[in-house]
């Protein structure tokens, strides 16, 4: 299967990659030999063999709904590359 | 023997019967680490005070008599994408550069319970993506038996830390090989149990519905100690097996004569390096000499099971993955223009190259147009795969193959070509795809005296047929020809 750079561009910016030039070309031609070695599932007829998701059966589970004390406010912040009043900090999103 | 050498069954005894100390132990495997870690690069984080201060704790608590674990004591390292609170967790990435971990994954809570000792955090690939250890952001880690070969991978610090004596044992992870194979190069025993059977919570998710946390051992009585260790139900992890959980000692020594074993040829054929070919018939016979029966099948889709695989694990990579965006935790860029600019800027910098080429792989496969045609068609080799294995076991009590294709390569040998690389997880990709459980075990060495190691697959939740099969070939194998490397 042909990949172009015009199609990596497309993917990175889904996958919110921001490649350089340099990256665009050398996966342009990585996803091409890579696609093309997964296209080998495209050879078998097997669209009537039902999907599996998970390997063992397990379906909906639950669990008792009980309130238990939640982490740790200040600790969940500390790895945060910046943080204020609390909170996670970005960049302005709303002019 | 040096008491580094000792396996942790041994240690156990030692430790339990009072004729050692676990601070004595821990000494000696940190005098160990400290000597060797400069050729072998095994671990990320080296945690000796901790490990010291654990190790005194035990040791007051079995001067008082309290009745502990079997395991109580005993020093273990850990693969470093499983989360320790307050130890940095990298997931062998740039991106985790500075994670300390606010919680520990539940298998570190199990660890803890036993009143284990933890000396440090595992090299790994780049979120376990990788055959050889090469995509670790940190360092290389090197193979024991030669350093200038890869220990193989993503678990490759985990094995190599076995077998240079650097741990009594070690957790890896499992997603397509990533036990097995490097326990394979450096000729230990790796098993990656049955999906759902060890918690997966606070392990950083590669790919959810093929990882498995599993052991790394110097053999197969320590392997069903760690195997008791890890296992079990947990709330916390809703794919996680709501059963009986049974003791893998009592697995140890059972009767094998009699046992039926698959020996699928399409794994002995082209591709295969001639000494693995001999070192598995060579296991074959040792096997028939205990009693069992060992019989040619064929397996029709093991060709299709890696490309499979590389759709399904990259398009589960391509959403875990989406979470490391400079916001949370981890790495942030240092100049972006807007929120999506510091997003995307982040994960360039921050993410290696083969990271990023199974990202773009798994968003093309979910984006719209494709989905059918990739993610849900290798979701359909899925259900064919595990029929294929469940037709065996109507028949076989175990499969028997090469666990990989050929012996350690060396450094660099393969950075360059994706897909020659993926080509070593050939034999062992259909057996996460299945979610069976799976050992491999040194059977032998190949003229470059490198490790060899045979697999044997059993079916859904039998990791006891699979232990009892090998305890039995371990006490009857010859290994003659390995050496390891003076460090």
């Amino acid at each position: 299967m042909k990949i172009t750079k015009e199609q990596v561009e497309h993917v990175a910016k889904l996958a919110r990659l921001n490649l350089t030039e340099e990256e665009k070309i050398s996966f342009t031609k990585d996803m091409e030999a890579i696609i093309s070695f997964a296209d080998q599932i495209n050879d078998l007829d097997i669209d009537d063999v039902k999907p599996t998701d998970h390997v063992i059966p397990i379906n909906n589970v639950f669990r008792p709904d009980v309130v238990v004390p939640p982490m740790d406010r200040e600790l969940l912040l500390s790895n945060a590359p910046s943080q204020e009043n609390g909170c996670f900090s970005v960049p302005k999103i709303v002019e | 023997m040096a008491l580094y050498q000792l396996k942790a069954h041994v240690i156990s005894a030692l430790i339990q019967n009072k004729e050692m100390t676990s601070e004595e132990i821990t000494k000696a495997f940190l005098d160990r680490i400290e000597a060797v870690e400069p050729k072998i690069d095994a671990f990320i984080t080296i945690s000796s005070e901790e490990a010291l201060k654990q190790a005194r704790a035990v040791d007051v608590k079995i001067a008082r008599g309290e009745k502990l674990s079997s395991l109580a004591g005993v020093p273990i390292a850990i693969k470093d994408n499983m989360c320790t609170k307050g130890i940095l967790t990298t997931c062998g990435s740039k991106i985790l550069n500075n994670f300390i971990p606010p919680y520990n994954a539940t298998v570190v809570n199990k660890i803890h319970a036993a009143d284990m000792v933890i000396l440090g955090k595992l090299n790994m690939d780049e979120f376990a993506m990788g055959s050889s250890t090469e995509n670790s952001y940190y360092k290389v880690t090197k193979n024991p038996w030669n350093l200038k070969r890869v220990p193989g991978g993503s678990s490759g610090g985990s094995a190599a830390a076995v077998a240079a004596d650097m741990a009594a044992f070690t957790l890896g992870s499992d997603t397509g090989g990533s036990i097995r194979q490097p326990a394979h190069y450096c000729g230990v025993v790796g098993m990656k149990p049955t999906y759902g059977t060890v918690s997966r919570y606070g392990l950083v998710a590669f790919a959810s519905s093929l990882d498995q946390i599993g052991p790394l051992t110097k053999d197969v009585k320590d392997m069903a100690l760690a195997m008791n260790l890890i296992m079990g139900h947990d709330p916390m992890d809703s794919s996680s097996a709501p059963i009986d959980y049974p003791d893998f000692s009592k697995s140890i020594g059972e009767d094998v004569r009699g046992m039926r074993v698959a020996l699928p040829k399409e794994f002995l054929g082209e591709g295969i390096q001639k000494e693995v070919k001999e070192s598995v018939l060579s296991a074959v016979r040792v096997l028939e000499g205990l009693g069992m029966v060992v019989e040619e099948v064929s397996m029709a889709l093991t060709d299709i099971a890696l490309p499979a695989y590389y759709l399904i694990s990259s398009a589960e990579a391509s959403s875990n993955l989406a979470r490391f965006d400079g916001v949370k935790y981890g790495y942030r860029a240092k100049e972006y223009d807007d929120l999506i600019d510091l997003y995307q800027q982040t994960r360039d910098e921050g993410f290696g190259d083969e990271v990023k080429r199974r990202i773009m792989l798994g968003t093309y496969a979910l984006s719209s147009g494709y989905y059918d045609a990739y993610y849900k068609k290798a979701q359909r080799v899925r259900t064919l795969l595990k029929q294929e294995f469940s037709k065996l076991f109507e028949s076989y009590d175990l499969v028997l193959t090469p666990t990989g294709p050929t012996t350690a390569f060396e450094i660099g040998a393969k950075v360059d070509n994706p897909i020659e690389m993926y080509l070593n997880d050939i034999i062992t990709v259909p057996v996460n795809i299945a979610g069976l459980p799976a050992l491999s075990i040194n059977s032998g060495f190949d003229q470059n005296k490198m490790p060899i190691g045979i697999q044997l697959i059993g079916d859904t939740l039998k990791e006891h047929t699979i232990l009892k099969a090998a305890y039995a070939y371990e006490q009857a194998r010859e290994l003659p020809g390995g050496v390891l490397v003076e460090l």
